[in-house]
């Protein structure tokens, strides 16, 4: 089964060819990065807009990368959530139409499961059951994965996600946008135990995160600092490396907590934060330590992409579910509401 | 000729289809239900006249102006129609089609076509009748406050007004035109079947494009506030 995955829930479009029986055939990716830029965060507006321009010319690239024509496709996998409603709305809508004009299946994929089955994608891939962690700009939490579509939500962030903190933090410390990035790599330079930040939540059982305490404790560091005529490159590096190193400790404690709690030998790292290398690294330990594995989509695969989605489509159509002949997108999408695939 | 069109950039959802001087039409008053419906209303619309989407010479939609996410739900679903079947695309004004069915129901032949923009602003163009019975554009389609908009005087001192817009701000309009308005429907909305009559002369003109290349016009283009100027 051949099925063409469209990614447009944020600022990225991606388009991606998966094969069930030969794997990734290619992906495309388009980054609204330097459009939202000169905004300072992202437009929800703009990135509709965008995404319309871009997708049919992305989706006839996927298509000849992939060395296929539009007849072989056997189903249209499109994200219909959770993410921004017009952004959204242009793949559903596009997708579906495709679809019913091809005479094939189309099937709605939440985004974030997409994330969650993205490790699935690389040659070595982890064995259900596993626990997740989910990372990224819109969303951290912990998972118990037991199967496709079989997911309890053991945690989650009650105020910011993981990447949203870094941004903002970043933006605070005047890094530019998207800061994230600039944050982790300024941190590299930072001096380790420098200043200590608090690991939030940690102190007390449960799985759930909170990272808006952790901007606001950079903020007034970096303020104090100032003020004491301390504000250079050095100070906010070490600033950078301290909140990185308290958001990384918070991350393992936790997806220890969660794997000791459920008794799962295998952690799986998804989402845009995933990316972190010290995150990576920091949780690798962990693992080992625990006598169980890490596993992590490559690099392009932790932020948005079309492949995460026409894989995750892949299964759900094989599964058997397909839409209606309806657009049906949600902003908010409760992961528990997904039904579990048996195939 | 077969030609398809569907329009979902205001509160109304509608499809129709051409077939050799026929238009069959599904329309619905529908705020925010335009995607449960308006691929049913293709379907439905196909079903009828026993025809298949490949058999069709062409695809038109509202391009707008409109709702932005209204006028992206058309262009989404006949970007994806048109990829897929190869077919070529005829965008077409809702204002065009306002003023079409001001001509087409009481044969006015001068209308000033004005859709509610919101934040005190409307979407707004001068029509007049051309050729073959169908209405065409006069100067430029813009958005503005109701005190901006100027008729193409030198076309006609008899005018009417159709669209949204006349409901919001029918004062401001009547007091900026400085003429008396031969008539008004506030209630006209954009309809398929006005999109499609338009686009059958557009597609025998040559106007159709390929599908990538079917976009929305959007007319209000500042939606967003750069770092510098904030």
């Amino acid at each position: 089964m051949i099925v063409l995955g469209i990614e447009s829930s944020c600022d990225e479009t991606g388009l991606a060819v998966y094969d069930t029986e030969r794997g990734l055939l290619a992906d495309v990716l388009h980054s609204q990065v330097a459009l939202h830029g000169e905004y300072g965060g992202v437009v929800p507006e703009l990135a509709s807009r965008d995404h319309v321009r871009y997708l049919l010319p992305l989706t006839e690239q996927v298509l000849t990368k992939a060395g296929i024509t539009k007849s072989e496709l056997d189903g249209v996998a499109y994200t219909a959530g959770p993410g921004l409603m017009g952004a959204l709305m242009v793949g559903a809508c596009t997708g579906r139409a495709m679809a019913m004009a091809l005479g094939i299946p189309a099937v709605a994929v939440h985004h974030m499961e997409g994330h969650l089955l993205a490790p699935m994608l690389e040659e070595a891939v982890p064995e259900f059951p596993f626990v997740a962690l989910l990372v990224s700009g819109g969303h951290t939490l912990l998972a118990e994965v037991k199967g496709i579509g079989q997911y309890e939500l053991l945690g989650e962030s009650l105020d910011d996600a993981a990447g949203e903190a870094f941004d903002k933090t970043a933006k605070m410390l005047g890094l530019g946008y998207p800061g994230g990035p600039i944050l982790a790599r300024l941190a590299e330079q930072g001096e380790a135990g420098a200043y200590r930040f608090p690991r939030p939540m940690c102190d007390r059982p449960g799985l759930d995160f909170s990272f808006s305490g952790l901007k606001t404790f950079s903020l007034n560091t970096w303020q104090k600092e100032t003020e004491q005529g301390n504000k250079n490159e050095q100070t906010q590096a070490n600033i950078c490396r301290a909140f990185e190193d308290a958001v990384v400790d918070t991350l393992v404690i936790k997806s220890r907590r969660a794997i000791q709690q459920v008794g799962a030998k295998t952690l799986v790292i998804a989402g845009g934060v995933g990316a972190n290398l010290s995150l990576r690294k920091s949780l690798n330990t962990m693992m080992q330590k625990e006598g169980g594995q890490l596993f992590y989509p490559r690099i392009e695969f932790c932020t948005d992409n079309g492949a995460m989605i026409a894989y995750a489509g892949a299964l759900r159509l094989l599964g058997g579910e397909t839409e209606p002949l309806a657009i049906n997108v949600r902003a908010r999408w409760p992961m528990s509401e997904l039904d579990a695939v048996v195939n | 000729m077969k030609i398809l069109a569907i329009d979902t950039a205001t509160e109304a959802c509608s499809a129709a289809l051409y077939i050799d001087g026929v238009i069959t039409e599904q329309y619905q008053l529908a705020p925010r239900e335009h995607t449960k419906l308006i691929l049913k209303m293709i379907e439905a619309l196909l079903d009828q006249s026993d025809i298949e989407l490949l058999a069709l010479d062409a695809l038109a939609f509202g391009c707008g102006p409109g709702s932005f996410t209204g006028v992206r739900i058309a262009t989404g679903v006949i970007q994806g129609l048109a990829f897929a079947s190869d077919l070529p695309v005829l965008p077409v004004s809702t204002l065009a089609a306002i003023a079409q069915q001001a001509y087409d129901d009481h044969q006015h032949q001068y209308v000033l076509s004005a859709i509610d923009a919101r934040m005190e602003e409307m979407y707004w163009a001068c029509y007049h009748l051309g050729d073959n019975g169908l209405m065409k554009l006069a100067g430029e389609e813009k958005v503005s406050s109701a005190q901006k908009v100027k008729l193409a005087v030198d076309l006609s001192t008899s005018w009417s007004g159709a669209g949204s817009a006349w409901e919001s701000y029918s004062e401001q309009l009547n007091a900026v035109l400085g003429i008396q308005v031969k008539a008004i429907y506030p209630d006209y909305l954009p309809h398929a079947s006005s999109i499609v009559k338009l686009a059958v002369d557009d597609f025998q003109q040559g106007k159709a494009v390929e599908a990538s290349q079917a976009l929305p016009i959007y007319l209000r283009n500042d939606v967003a506030k750069k770092k510098a100027s904030q």
